[in-house]
């Protein structure tokens, strides 16, 4: 225990001396040092009032893109107001086109027409407004196409670029089934009364009907009809006017002409060919049978049918003009 | 009083403005520190039905986009003594604010703790022709209400109207529609010095905002920091800010007093730094860290570092027990809680049913102020923290921003002044042509 506290057990006659007593010097003060005042932040008036501008948003929505792209706007409008840049910007851009419109891949090298008369085929290569080989860019199928049909001879035709630099055409030609004659010559026409081309006489085509008469074309298919219907007569069919661009007349041979109505001319005309079976009608002596009256048929008998029945009926007979002819005159020429 | 009137409706259309923008900013200018809220109005119940969150005290219908506090300058007892560096503060806390929230604002609530507040009960009585209360007839009692002389320079800061009663019903909030024959009204109205007024406005128009209101901070405190029963029943709220002491009493719901004592925690500050001759920021720095107010054994052997930076070594060494920094601090908390104490036995405080004391602002935060304003205010004494809105960091939920926080609950839902009724025709001048109307709508 009392080795813990050595103090309270000093030899006897040991003297403990007391430290003197003096103040320790003071370590020397440091250099007053000046400190910095002490950090107080606050924005001028003009930094306030420009972060307060910052955040009105119509602000900063021109600043942000009003303004970069009124900058973009004026370089690019200095930079391109000088023309030869201008050309040169221009110049290049259209030689990078053709370079690319002209390659290979893309040339249209020969065209084939299928399906046309040499005639036609002839025309159409004429029409091509390019001349072969030329970029398949610079043909305007739709617009080719729109002129090619402008042809009378072709009824449609199918335009493609096939792979391989073709221009490939199939085309259907009209078929001519009718002649017509007008006043300015005579026309091929097809079957929906299109014309297909000129003839030059009725003889170009003696195998196919003739019809005439101004408008003739427009009701074409009705005289294909009336034809197909005239079948028992058709050998002596010479042809149908157009009436007023109305009605339709068949002409036989031997001046025999059939007036059919405006209306409903087909049942009429089988009904008189019906009649002409039974009764021989048409064989003769008849100049017109008229059947435009829808419930009777009118026929106009011929001179010497009406002659035949005047000497039964002890009339005088009628002369080649249609006037009866004199009794007096007659009997002088016989005593004489 | 119809500039006063003219400029506070000025001030209500300036702030319904700022509603329709939906941002509107929240300026608490006290002694030690300034802060600024700023808030978002979404329209009320945007957060409702998901959040189970009530209608409450319309703190539900907005949110604190921007927060931002900076060290107050220039500012003595709650008053603004030094405008360019109060300037200068505000430019910094709004700036800094308004760089959180990321937009711009225009409009600012502002709060005035000093300025001598004084609170007065007027009381207005007119018979009712119509046998039934109109809207007219509460303008009108209103302004009957017969003004006192408040002194030279005074200007009203609140004049709220507290109760109403028809004939002999007493207590009521709204009485219009009420039959009766005479209507009387009790209003409270709390004035300042003008002068400090004045230099609020004109400090914050200089940083280029629109002044949208004003009001008392230790109201706004109280509206903070109070809940809704303690309103109800009657309370006061004790808001121990840097310079200025404020004292609101509530009942029913309606501050019915208001004062403030020129004490507070600077000046507690300031004791320290004379009693151990420091500077004036190692004894805020003291005062923050080890300060209390009930000594015990243990402080006597707990030495607080004084530090320092005079450059003599001798001075910078010194240290100090607990117990004398609390025997520094306790007698002037101890008068500070006397003059509370004697402005609340003025206001009959002792008289309203539920004596509850809320003690609130940053010195409430003294550890042992709750044991001793129990021993000197009355038992029912709590510390009270400031109401939970939406949006608010962490930082500023402390009871030193009691105030801008109640600012901002006041913003979204302001209390009726005298000022939100039509002024009745009798008080225009004759020959104005509001007079005309007024009588053409009454008459025809």
């Amino acid at each position: 225990m009392h080795g813990l506290t050595p103090e309270r057990h000093e030899p006897q006659g040991w003297v403990r001396h007391e430290p003197p007593s003096r103040v320790a010097p003071a370590r020397p003060a440091p250099p007053p040092q000046r400190r910095a005042a002490p950090r107080d932040p606050a924005p001028s008036r003009l930094a306030y009032r420009l972060h307060r501008l910052w955040l009105t948003p119509i602000i900063r929505k021109l600043t942000r893109v009003g303004l970069p792209a009124f900058l973009i706007a004026l370089t690019a409008g200095i930079w391109l107001s000088d023309e030869t840049r201008r050309a040169q910007i221009s110049g290049g851009l259209t030689g990078l086109i053709e370079s690319i419109q002209n390659r290979d891949e893309f040339m249209v090298r020969m065209m084939t027409i299928e399906g046309a008369s040499p005639a036609v085929d002839r025309g159409l290569r004429a029409m091509l407004p390019v001349s072969l080989p030329a970029s398949s860019f610079d043909i305007d199928l739709e617009e080719l196409r729109a002129r090619l049909l402008r042809l009378d001879a072709v009824e449609s035709v199918e335009l493609r670029i096939r792979p391989g630099g073709i221009l490939s055409a199939v085309v259907t030609e009209r078929v001519p089934v009718v002649l017509w004659r007008h006043a300015r010559g005579v026309e091929l026409l097809d079957k929906t009364g299109h014309r297909v081309a000129s003839a030059t006489s009725r003889d170009v085509r003696p195998d196919l009907p003739i019809i005439s008469g101004e408008g003739a074309d427009r009701a074409a298919p009705e005289a294909l009809l009336l034809i197909d219907a005239a079948g028992p007569v058709l050998p002596r069919v010479r042809g149908l006017v157009r009436v007023g661009e109305r009605r339709w007349d068949l002409v036989l041979d031997r001046g025999q002409r059939i007036m059919l109505p405006a209306e409903n001319p087909l049942p009429a005309l089988e009904r008189i060919l019906a009649k002409d079976r039974i009764n021989d009608v048409l064989g003769r002596d008849v100049r017109i049978v008229d059947l435009r009256q829808s419930d009777q048929a009118r026929v106009r008998l011929g001179i010497d049918a009406q002659n035949a029945i005047r000497r039964v009926r002890g009339q005088p007979e009628l002369g080649p003009d249609g006037a009866p002819i004199q009794q007096a005159a007659a009997t002088a020429r016989n005593n004489g | 009083m119809r500039d006063l009137y003219q400029g506070q409706r000025a001030m209500r259309n300036m702030r319904r403005q700022a509603m329709q923008r939906g941002v509107i900013a929240v300026l608490d200018i006290g002694t030690s520190k300034i802060a600024c809220l700023i808030l978002q109005f979404d329209g009320p119940g945007v957060f409702r039905e998901t959040d189970g969150v009530g209608p409450m005290a319309g703190q539900s219908n907005f949110r604190v986009i921007g927060a931002a506090t900076t060290r107050s300058r220039g500012v003595r007892y709650g008053e603004i003594e030094t405008m360019p560096e109060t300037e200068r503060a505000i430019r910094t806390v709004v700036q800094s604010a308004q760089k959180i929230a990321g937009v711009r604002v225009d409009h600012v609530i502002a709060c005035i703790s000093g300025a001598r507040p004084a609170s007065y009960g007027l009381a207005g009585e007119i018979a009712l022709e119509a046998g039934r209360v109109t809207e007219e007839d509460v303008a009108r009692v209103l302004a009957s209400c017969d003004v006192p002389d408040f002194g030279r320079g005074r200007e009203v800061l609140h004049a709220q109207p507290v109760n109403f009663a028809v004939d002999n019903r007493s207590g009521l909030m709204d009485p219009r529609e009420h039959s009766g024959n005479r209507l009387a009204c009790d209003m409270h109205v709390l004035t300042i010095d003008g002068d400090a007024a004045g230099n609020l406005v004109s400090c914050i128009r200089r940083c280029d905002l629109e002044l949208a209101g004003v009001a008392s901070a230790s109201y706004v405190s109280g509206l903070a920091s109070l809940v809704e029963d303690e309103q109800e029943l009657g309370s006061a709220c004790i808001d121990l800010g840097g310079g200025v002491t404020g004292v609101s009493i509530f009942i029913r719901k309606h501050m019915i007093f208001a004062d403030a004592v020129r004490l507070g925690g600077d000046t507690i500050t300031t004791d320290i730094a004379k009693g151990l001759r420091t500077s004036h920021a190692v004894a805020e720095r003291i005062k923050t860290l080890h300060g209390g107010l009930e000594a015990t054994g243990r402080d006597d052997r707990e030495l607080i570092e004084l530090g320092g930076d005079t450059g003599d070594w001798e001075t910078d060494r010194r240290s100090v027990s607990r117990a004398d920094l609390i025997g520094i601090m306790r007698p002037r908390v101890e008068e500070i809680l006397e003059e509370v104490r004697g402005i609340l036995d003025a206001a009959g405080f002792d008289y309203l049913p539920s004596r509850q004391i809320v003690l609130t602002g940053g010195g409430s935060q003294i550890p042992g102020l709750d044991t001793l304003a129990a021993r000197m205010l009355g038992q029912n004494v709590r510390i009270g923290r400031p109401l939970r809105v939406q949006g608010l960091a962490h930082s500023a939920t402390a009871p030193g921003f009691a105030s801008a926080i109640g600012l901002a609950l006041l913003s979204a839902h302001p209390q009726d002044e005298w000022w939100d009724f039509e002024m009745p025709a009798e008080r225009y001048p004759a020959r104005s042509l509001r007079r005309a109307y007024e009588w053409f709508r009454k008459n025809w």
